[in-house]
């Protein structure tokens, strides 16, 4: 079983402001981490290892900094890490990061063939949820989003049996391999990593990929050329003035509640009421 | 198999980056153990980079170091509820390269050191807390870390893990802190655009201030109040004994929000954004509150060993030069073959004591306690100093005279002639 894993490092969006004077995001001095997302994913591969046996990749795009999160997935005991890295990526929005990544999975696979590629339901810097997805589509990989729980996989017939959260539901799929799957927040807990695993990340001599390394045909497919999305403006959203009210609930009868929180409903919006009592006939 | 190392360092503040770039460079493997996410994440302090210190570590430290500005103007004020007097010592020879001392943002600065620590071939393992040390005999043999196979050998283990050594306390090295030994700060950092920084401080470029308080500020406790101008922000912090702040029951939120208050200081920082507020204990015992600082293949560094000189606000250059000597310390051994026994190690207290790190504090080793039992260095004397600065500027028909007299009867009534001759010879015994 060979499992890519799919990371992305992200500044800490806990930790980020915002400049007051030119409403840019304030990078400077904010940490770099792992999207909390793909720990999930990451954790989930690790799990299948164990179960399956095999060999876990962490594939990342980003530029040289990253390579701390890749160590820090080598920790958590990945076996293999590659940096994606060129100044010809500058600028990829999702739709180039994940032709990229698609062509360095196709270069992975010339090495050993890929059974598994996971990534997280999304990023929080980018909260697109587009590259997973754009992956699986270049790949002609079976995509699977939104998973809960593996349920299974079955190693001969080459099939795997998810639990996948869906509208109204939850739905139990099961598809055959390879595919791509994207892994919901909160199905596990990352483990602590061992003492041995922590050295072994921090001597691991790290895989960097350049453009060509990371076999990408067409040079206008990465970068900012190969990225049709346009940030048309950012701005930092005013806080609301308006000051929460506190009401004592432990006393009176909830029917009393009720009428005085009607009450103040339609005293701040008068055309709630009208509303109402026009329906009310 | 456990792994082992020439040394391990326990910590990654400035005198654990110190001890494990001096050590890696001089080919020694070593390990550098920090308990933070990543280097600097756990570390406070005001901060002020004193130049030399790191100079002789790193010499070439500026070309690629996140400096904020070179302080070319220190201030000093003591204050009463609504106003101050000060002194401010101003040099343009401060703007000359190499500059002096420089306000730094830590957990920039910090990420940078270790950045330069792990190049010079130490190798960094975060998120992991030494929580024993191995012992054979009375000799110190590696550390216990909270991981899964976490045990780790060293010829020698070198101590830097800050004021609260958990560690030190745990191997019965040091006793526990006690509070009139440690100062707790409490510090904020205040985003301003640099134009506004530069117009409130009269400086340009790369130009820094730096204010140091005392007085009312503190509420009577022992303890001083800075401000420092970084690039893009004013850090803002006021520290006490922490046995003072036991016994007034005062918070040092609650301190610090009074402070940001005062008529003085409140215009500097004015529609500032806080960015981060933090809070740390210093250690402020002194030259009499020193541990031992080694052992049978053990060193301690930096604020471990107390090595924070509070009268000048220095603690950070003690820490790097404590760190330095340490590991050189263990060089030399190395280099003639001899065991990191603690006869050997006592090489390391010699060198710390022909340095400015001991000499400084010995110099002031009466001030502690002469501060923690004379508050009225704190409370009756900025106070006096306010009354007469504004009885001698106000114009209001009176004669000088009267008013010289009018300073000296209030000066009396407040100390008593025997009280002001005890203080004056304290504090020149304190200085001495």
């Amino acid at each position: 079983m060979h499992i890519i894993v799919c990371i992305k490092q992200v500044p800490d969006s806990a930790q980020i402001r915002v400049h007051p004077v030119t409403n840019t995001i304030m990078r400077q001095g904010v940490p770099a981490i792992v999207n909390p997302y793909d720990l999930y994913a990451l954790e989930e591969a690790l799990r299948l290892k164990d179960r399956y046996g095999g060999r876990v990749t962490v594939l990342c795009m980003g530029p040289s900094q990253a390579e701390a999160a890749l160590r820090k997935a080598l920790s958590f005991g990945a076996d293999e890490a590659i940096l994606v890295s060129d100044r010809a990526f500058a600028g990829s929005d999702t739709l180039a990061t994940s032709y990229a990544l698609a062509a360095a999975i196709r270069q992975i696979q010339k090495d050993m063939a890929v059974d598994l590629v996971f990534s997280g339901k999304q990023t929080i810097d980018g909260d697109t949820a587009q590259v997973g997805p754009g992956i699986a589509r270049r790949l002609g990989l079976q995509l699977l989003t939104y998973v809960s729980k593996i349920e299974g996989i079955d190693v001969e017939k080459k099939e795997i049996v998810v639990h996948r959260r869906a509208e109204g539901g939850a739905q139990i799929l099961k598809t055959r391999l390879p595919c791509l799957v994207t892994i919901l927040e909160g199905v596990n807990e990352m483990r602590f990593a061992t003492m041995g695993d922590m050295f072994r990340a921090a001597r691991y001599p790290l895989k960097v990929w350049d453009k060509d390394a990371a076999g990408i045909e067409d040079i206008e497919k990465v970068g900012l050329k190969g990225s049709p999305t346009v940030v048309a403006k950012v701005f930092a959203p005013q806080p609301r003035a308006q000051k929460a009210e506190r009401i004592e609930t432990q006393t009176g009868a909830p029917a009393d509640l009720a009428v005085t929180l009607l009450a103040k409903l339609f005293t701040r919006y008068p055309h709630i009421e009208r509303e109402i009592r026009k329906q009310a006939g | 198999m456990a792994e082992k190392f020439d040394a391990i360092v326990v910590g990654a503040g400035p005198s654990g980056n110190s001890a494990a770039y001096v050590l890696a460079r001089a080919g020694l493997a070593v390990l550098q153990i920090e308990r933070g996410e990543y280097p600097g994440s756990k570390n406070v302090q005001g901060a002020i980079l004193y130049s030399h210190a790191l100079e002789r570590i790193i010499p070439d430290f500026r070309e690629d170091a996140p400096l904020e500005r070179h302080i070319i103007e220190q201030r000093a004020w003591m204050l009463d509820d609504d106003s101050y007097v000060g002194s401010i010592y101003r040099s343009n020879a401060f703007n000359r390269p190499p500059h002096n001392r420089y306000t730094i943002i830590r957990a920039q600065f910090d990420r940078w050191f270790s950045r330069k620590v792990q190049e010079a071939g130490a190798l960094t393992i975060c998120e992991t807390t030494v929580t024993d040390l191995h012992m054979d005999g009375s000799r110190v043999v590696g550390v216990q870390t909270d991981r899964a196979g976490g045990s780790v050998y060293a010829d020698v283990v070198i101590l830097a893990d800050g004021v609260n050594s958990l560690l030190a306390r745990k191997a019965g090295f040091h006793g526990e802190l006690q509070p009139r030994d440690v100062a707790l700060a409490a510090k904020e950092i205040h985003f301003l655009p640099e134009s506004a920084i530069e117009n409130r401080f009269n400086v340009q470029g790369g130009q820094g201030v730096v204010i140091e308080m005392a007085g009312k500020i503190t509420r009577g406790m022992v303890g001083t109040g800075f401000l420092y101008t970084n690039r893009e922000s004013i850090t803002i912090g006021i520290g006490c004994l922490l046995s003072d702040f036991q016994e007034s029951g005062i918070s040092p939120y609650a301190l610090l929000e009074q402070m940001k208050m005062h008529p003085a200081i409140h215009p500097l920082i004015e529609g500032s954004e806080m960015k981060e507020y933090s809070a740390h204990l210093i250690p402020e015992g002194g030259y009499n509150a020193i541990p031992a600082v080694y052992g049978d293949g053990w060193l301690m560094v930096g604020d471990a060993s107390m090595f924070v000189n509070g009268i000048h606000r220095e603690g950070s250059n003690l820490a790097m030069t404590s760190g330095q000597l340490a590991a050189e310390t263990v060089i030399e051994l190395a280099k003639e073959g001899r065991p990191m026994t603690a006869n050997n190690l006592a090489r390391y207290r010699k060198k710390l004591d022909d340095s400015f790190v001991i000499k400084d504090l010995k110099k002031y080793r009466r001030m502690p306690d002469i501060l923690e039992h004379n508050h009225q260095f704190f409370t009756d004397y900025p106070e006096f100093l306010n009354r007469a600065a504004h009885t001698m500027v106000t114009v209001d028909g009176v004669d000088k005279k009267s008013k010289e007299r009018e300073i000296r009867s209030g000066l009396v009534t407040r100390r008593s002639r025997l009280g002001l001759l005890g203080d004056a010879f304290k504090l020149w015994r304190a200085f001495e």
